[in-house]
C-alpha cells in the first residue's frame, strides 16, 4: 500500500520537543497505571489475589504489581474476602488512612454482599462502611476476574472528570 | 484395650454419682458438675486418658431444664479409646462450670469459645474473655433464643459506628437458610436456595405460615 505520507508518528524535528495535552488527561493516565494495591486478604479471595499477582497472571502488566502493606503507600483496596463485624472497623481504618486519591474493589460474594455468610457474625457487603468501585462477583472470583475488575478501574479512572480542578481546589 | 464398659465400672467405682448416659458411638457418662475436676482427674491419671480431644457444651433449649450441658472428650492415645464426660449445670440463666484449664492447657481456649458462644462461666479460668466475638458483645450466638441472622448491636468500634452508620444487623434471611439439593446434577438447581421464598426482607413473611 503506498501512502504519501510516511511520517505517520510523531516527528519532534518538525513539530519540537514539545506533547501538548489536558492536565486532567495526563494526571489520570498516570493514576490509572500505577495504581498500588492495598491487599486486604480477608478469606480464601486472598489465594486468587495472590494468584493474580504471581507471574501466570501477572498483574504488573497494568501497572499493579507493587502490593503495598501499608495503606500510606497504596492507591486501591482490594478487600478479598469475609468482612466479619470484629474486622470490619479496621477495614475502615486501614482505609481512613489511605491516602487521597483511592479506590476500593469489593473482590468476591462475600466482600461484595455477605456471600454465603448470612449470619451475624458477617458485614453483609463491605460498602457498608467504604466506598466500593468495582464489584467482582465468584467464590472466589479467577484472577482473570480480578484483571478485568483492575481494567474497569482503570478506565473509570481515565475518564473522570475535573482532576486538575479537584487537585487545585485541595491545594488551595 | 480397656473395654469400655470397664472404664465405666471403673469411674463409678470411685465416684457412685456418675451413671451412664445413651450413647451411640464411644462410652458417655453423666457427671454432676461438682465431680467434674475429680472425675476428669482420674480419667486422666488413672484411666490414662491423657488427651482432650473437646470442650462444648449444649443448649437444651429455652423451656429445657437443666438447660446447660457441657461436654468434655476425651481420647485415651495408649489404648486408643473415647469417653464423653456431660455435666449438667446447676443454674439455667448463669451456667457455671468447673475449668480444667489446669489438668490440660488446651482447655483454655476451649472455654473462652463455649463462654463466648454459649455464655457458661468456667470457674477459675485464668482469662476467660471472649475468643470469636468482640468484647462486649452483649449476646452469646449459640443460644437457642439467639437468631441465626442476629440482633442488631452497634459495631465494636463506635467512633467506625459513628462515621460509617453501620451497625451489627441482622443478616436478610430472604426465606432461608439456604439448602443444596442433595445429589442434583444440574449445576444451577444444586445451588444453595431458599426452601421458602415467598418472603423477603421486602415482603414479610405470609401469616398464615
Amino acid at each position: 500500500m503506498v501512502s504519501p505520507n510516511t511520517e505517520l508518528a510523531y516527528n519532534s524535528k518538525i513539530e519540537g520537543d514539545l506533547v501538548v495535552t489536558r492536565a486532567d488527561a495526563v494526571i489520570n493516565w498516570i493514576r490509572a497505571n500505577s495504581m498500588w494495591p492495598m491487599p486486604m486478604g480477608l478469606a480464601c479471595c486472598a489465594i486468587e489475589l495472590m494468584a493474580s499477582a504471581a507471574s501466570r497472571f501477572d498483574i504488573a502488566r497494568f501497572g499493579a504489581e507493587v502490593f503495598r502493606f501499608s495503606p500510606r503507600q497504596s492507591d486501591v483496596m482490594i478487600v478479598s474476602g469475609t468482612v466479619t463485624y470484629k474486622m470490619a472497623p479496621h477495614v475502615r481504618r486501614i482505609y481512613d488512612q489511605m491516602a487521597e486519591p483511592k479506590w476500593v474493589i469489593a473482590m468476591g460474594a462475600c466482600a461484595s454482599s455477605g456471600g454465603m455468610y448470612r449470619s451475624y457474625a458477617t458485614l453483609q457487603g463491605v460498602d457498608r462502611i467504604v466506598p466500593v468501585d468495582v464489584y467482582i462477583s465468584g467464590c472466589p472470583p479467577r484472577p482473570e476476574a480480578l484483571l478485568d475488575a483492575l481494567m474497569k478501574l482503570q478506565a473509570k479512572v481515565q475518564r473522570s472528570p475535573g482532576t486538575t480542578k479537584e487537585l487545585l481546589s485541595a491545594s488551595a | 484395650m480397656t473395654a469400655p464398659a470397664d472404664v465405666f465400672a471403673a469411674v463409678q467405682s470411685q465416684f457412685p454419682a456418675v451413671t451412664a448416659r445413651p450413647t451411640l458411638d464411644h462410652p458417655s457418662i453423666n457427671v454432676p458438675v461438682g465431680d467434674v475436676v475429680a472425675v476428669l482427674t482420674h480419667l486422666r491419671d488413672v484411666q490414662s486418658m491423657d488427651f482432650l480431644v473437646d470442650v462444648t457444651a449444649v443448649d437444651w433449649g429455652v423451656e429445657a431444664t437443666p438447660r446447660f450441658s457441657v461436654v468434655w472428650h476425651l481420647l485415651s492415645t495408649t489404648k486408643n479409646n473415647y469417653v464423653r464426660v456431660v455435666a449438667a449445670c446447676g443454674s439455667d440463666t448463669e451456667p457455671v462450670a468447673p475449668t480444667i484449664s489446669h489438668l490440660w492447657a488446651g482447655a483454655n481456649w476451649h472455654e473462652r469459645e463455649t463462654f463466648d458462644l454459649l455464655g457458661v462461666r468456667f470457674e477459675g479460668h485464668p482469662d476467660l474473655r471472649r475468643i470469636l466475638m468482640w468484647d462486649g458483645y452483649p449476646h452469646h450466638p449459640l443460644r437457642k433464643d439467639f437468631p441465626l441472622a442476629g440482633i442488631d448491636t452497634p459495631l465494636p468500634d463506635l467512633e467506625v459506628g459513628e462515621l460509617t452508620k453501620a451497625t451489627a444487623a441482622p443478616a436478610p434471611m430472604m426465606g432461608g437458610p439456604f439448602v443444596a439439593s442433595v445429589g442434583e446434577m444440574n449445576m444451577t438447581d444444586a445451588e444453595p436456595s431458599a426452601k421458602d421464598e415467598s418472603w423477603s426482607e421486602r415482603s414479610n413473611k405470609p401469616a398464615t405460615l
